[in-house]
């Protein structure tokens, strides 16, 4: 028997609002292996968002179980689940979500805000990652002072500051132009490369290049897979 | 990077909001400052006042006849026994549980005398302390300055036609009048006032007192407690509390005091809404932030410690800035609503109280929306995004 990094197995995950059902997951099955690029596309509705926050560990599935690194994510505590996302997830949101009131430094020092680390120590993480993403000069700016790719990349830093092993990206290039975007999908690719391993939700099947396996989703089911040849 | 500093970011970032939030709590603490310095300066200007007004605790022999006087007219004569007390034992009456509670202590000899064949009262004092019990006595001439000078009432000076200069016999001694009081509405109109010694001397009453009358500042102590204490040092005193006045005005404060609890306790309350409203509409307006806190893996403990922090903060410059605010006003208000009233200063205990009432109340206030913020479910946050 082969380990996944990530095993879903009968994912199911059903909303209800008042006498309305609307299934966004059906009987889903899907492995993951350390260091891969996941892309997740499919049409708006199809359930790829959902997926995402139910691996991120913030969704609970109606029904299903989902594993990573052999951990069944919904059997743990809503505190641990928040000290799992801390240690093992880097997500980057939609429209970058950061902090609008926390400069640069302070927004990719966000996730460290909660960990045991010393001041010094997380100063010179969070420089390092933006230094990375060719943020330093503009370290101590608030977002509104930087453009939308520069703050993605400030996204980026905060999402891989803790250096988790796996990251989570919904549509972080849905607000980007093209060449911006394909900034973005390199960096991605570089992390990919030097071991995390990045699942990645987009309604743009072009991003799909960049990407070790695709999955394409549709009515909460996986439609196709394919794999990237190496 | 702290949780404090997202708490510091987030006030700074929502000033207006912030402030809207801490004048609720300044407008709350700034009331209650206020009242409570009104009812303090009425309460020692009531006191002042008491003190102007006289003695409020009389000291007579107990006796077992019954006096036929009413209104100043005697029916019967001088007709009962007078049981008098030893001056040397007047010291035991500031030995009391509640000596601190005694101004003046003012004794007096009591007796009948004969001037230019006219029987008058003639009342021994002690000077120092009857003048300052009767503030308000008037005179023409000057107070006794020597022992061998007297005060006559008005209606005594008159009678026996006397001025301020002239001489006057008494039990064989030469006496000056030094000064004529204006008339008082009192028994003094119709006394020789002299030196205590002297007068006991021409009377033939050698260290007795017959009466003593007593100003006591009553505040937190029930003036019958004190007449109790001076009782049990005086077995064979009757000792009698003028408290009718004192009582009237102190339940007139009771009362304001009442007004005033029930006032601040309407706007600690409507300050207390005002936080909960304002902290719930904060929470709401965060969820992005807050979904985001928790995705990235903030525990609920965590993202409440934020909201109350912020709660703290805000608290701590409510209740200075409503000390501040209350004192000022208590400053400018208390000259327009008390007659020589002065505002009495900063009481800097009730500061650390508005202080720690208003933390707390800031606090209370915040605890459930700073719950709801902690219990959020990340992916409904994040499906707001």
């Amino acid at each position: 028997m082969v380990d996944h990094l990530i095993e879903i197995h009968d994912l199911n995950k059903e909303y209800v609002s008042g006498d309305t059902r609307s299934l966004a997951i059906d009987r889903m099955d899907l492995f993951i292996d350390d260091g891969e690029f996941v892309t997740v596309t499919g049409q708006s509705g199809s359930g790829k968002s959902t997926l995402l926050s139910i691996v991120g560990a913030m969704n609970r599935p109606s029904r299903g179980r989902v594993l990573i690194d052999s951990l069944d994510l919904y059997g743990l505590t809503s505190e641990q689940r928040a000290d799992f996302r801390s240690e093992y997830l880097g997500f980057i949101f939609q429209s970058f979500q950061l902090i609008p009131y926390l400069t640069v430094l302070e927004n990719v020092k966000l996730p460290m805000a909660v960990t045991g680390r010393g001041k010094k120590e997380k100063n010179r993480m969070a420089m390092a990652v933006i230094e990375r993403v060719g943020l330093a000069d503009k370290a101590h700016r608030l977002p509104d002072q930087l453009s939308g790719g520069e703050q993605e990349r400030v996204a980026i830093a905060r999402a891989i500051v803790n250096r988790p092993p796996i990251i989570l990206a919904d549509e972080p290039t849905g607000n980007l132009d093209s060449g911006t975007a394909l900034e973005i999908m390199g960096l991605l690719g570089q992390l990919n490369r030097e071991g995390h391993t990045v699942i990645m939700v987009t309604h743009n099947p072009s991003m799909e290049v960049h990407a070790t396996r695709s999955v394409r989703v549709k009515d909460g089911r996986i439609e196709t897979i394919k794999q990237r040849a190496a | 990077m702290k949780l404090h500093n997202i708490s510091f970011g987030n006030i700074r970032r929502r000033k207006a909001k912030m402030i809207f939030l801490a004048l609720g709590l300044i407008i709350g603490i700034s009331t209650i400052v206020t009242l409570m310095a009104i009812t303090e300066t009425m309460t020692v200007e009531i006191e002042e006042r008491l003190n102007k007004f006289g003695a409020n605790i009389v000291m007579v022999p107990k006796t077992e006849t019954l006096s036929l006087n009413y209104g100043g007219i005697d029916v019967g004569g001088v007709n009962y026994k007078v049981r008098e007390f030893d001056q040397a034992d007047m010291p035991k009456i500031r030995t009391i549980e509640n000596a601190k509670n005694l101004g003046i202590v003012a004794p007096k000899v009591l007796g009948a005398t004969d001037i230019r064949g006219t029987q008058v009262m003639l009342m021994g004092v002690v000077f120092e302390e009857e003048l300052a019990l009767k503030t308000w006595w008037q005179k023409k001439g000057a107070f006794p300055q020597a022992s061998d000078e007297v005060l006559l009432g008005s209606t005594a000076a008159s009678v026996l036609g006397l001025s301020p200069g002239d001489a006057v016999e008494m039990g064989g001694d030469t006496f000056r009048v030094s000064g004529v009081l204006m008339p008082t509405g009192g028994a003094e109109d119709n006394a020789v006032i002299s030196d205590m010694a002297a007068a006991q001397s021409v009377l033939g009453k050698p260290g007795k007192v017959s009466m003593v009358e007593i100003a006591a500042f009553c505040r937190g102590c029930p003036i019958t407690e004190l007449t109790l204490q001076i009782a049990e040092k005086f077995p064979g005193a009757k000792v009698t509390a003028m408290k009718q006045a004192v009582m009237s005005k102190m339940q007139s404060i009771e009362m304001f005091k009442s007004f005033s609890l029930g006032v601040s306790v309407l706007v600690i309350g409507v300050g207390a809404l005002l936080v909960m409203v304002t902290m719930m509409g904060s929470v709401n307006e965060r969820t992005r932030e807050i979904g985001i806190f928790r995705a990235i893996g903030f525990r609920q403990s965590h993202v409440m410690q934020i909201i109350l922090l912020e709660a703290l903060v805000l608290g701590i410059f409510g209740g200075l800035a409503g000390f501040a605010l209350g004192n000022l006003v208590a400053w400018g208000v208390i000259p327009l609503v008390i007659e020589e009233g002065v505002f009495a200063g900063i009481n800097f205990r009730l500061g650390g109280l508005s202080l720690l009432m208003a933390a707390a109340l800031s606090l209370l206030a915040s605890l459930y929306p700073a719950m709801k913020a902690g219990r959020m479910d990340p992916s409904d946050a994040l499906r707001a995004l």
